[in-house]
């Protein structure tokens, strides 16, 4: 199991890596989702499979694929990729990159003390997720239905602002196409 | 099984928040900072996880499950914002909305 996790570790970290530092959009997007599986099997060893599940559904899955939609609507295209080249000089990227660095070596120092229980030897199966869930976190499930709805109608106006401005509001089905 | 190290487990979701950060940082393009944002979000749950598993309770995959939601609904806002600017500005830099009434 250890080697599992610590090839699955070595997986997410690369793929992640490759993910923020393409150039190409639909080639980070495909890192992006090898890192997500990579975290989705790394749940699974922690004993966590439903939400193992969960990652590769709606994160590898749902979310990747809106922004495929997304990158498909903005044709980016090679004018993009040269756009990105231009802008991603070593000296935009440098100065952060050793900050995130610094801060990064901060936590691991913090980290790395004494105390190292061990995490993944007994499973937390779906039903103690699900009775969690609805019992004494019903008010966040409610909560969180209220986030999904009102992202839903936000993403809805702001797709649909400018076209209401040209007047054809009561045609929402020929949408789409930028 | 093996038990794995819960520093570990920690340290590797510092290191995805950190790459996350450095792309929230280092890059312009609207999409990529989107896209790191959903890397550290990533990172946080799987530090809830860890956390969960340490402890065998189900609070760290319940809260993973919120940020999930909060995941799909920031994305959902912030790719329909992405596509408005493009429309607007014809571009995805974001330095182009620097101005607050541009």
């Amino acid at each position: 199991m250890n080697t599992v996790f610590y090839i699955s570790a070595a997986i997410a970290i690369v793929s992640t890596l490759l993910a923020v530092s393409r150039l190409n959009a639909i080639h980070a997007l495909l890192n992006l989702i090898v890192s997500l599986l990579a975290v989705a099997v790394i749940f699974f060893i922690l004993g966590a499979p439903f939400v193992a599940a969960l990652e590769v559904i709606i994160y590898a899955g749902a979310i990747m694929v809106v922004f495929v939609f997304v990158v498909m609507m903005l044709n980016a295209g090679d004018e993009i990729t040269a756009q990105e080249r231009q802008w991603l000089r070593p000296q935009t990227w440098i100065v952060p990159a050793v900050f995130a660095a610094i801060l990064l070596a901060e936590l691991i120092y913090l980290f790395s003390g004494p105390a190292n229980k061990g995490v993944g030897e007994h499973a937390v199966n779906p039903k103690q997720v699900g009775l969690a869930l609805f019992g004494p976190y019903l008010l966040g499930v409610e909560l969180a239905s209220l986030l999904l709805l009102s992202g839903l109608v936000g993403a809805y106006h702001l797709g649909l602002r400018h076209r209401s401005l040209a007047g054809s509001r009561h045609d929402p089905a020929t949408k789409g196409g930028v | 099984m093996d038990a794995i190290s819960m520093h570990h487990g920690l340290i590797l979701a510092g290191i995805l928040f950190a790459l996350g950060l450095i792309g929230v940082l280092a890059r312009r393009n609207l999409l990529f900072i989107l896209l790191s944002i959903e890397i550290m979000l990533n990172a946080a749950g799987l530090a809830f996880i860890v956390a969960g598993a340490r402890w065998i309770q189900a609070d760290g995959q319940v809260m993973f499950i919120f940020i999930l939601t909060m995941a799909a609904a920031e994305v959902a806002v912030g790719l329909a914002l992405a596509l408005q600017f493009h429309r607007d500005f014809k571009t995805l830099d974001a330095d182009a909305a620097s101005k607050l009434r541009g």
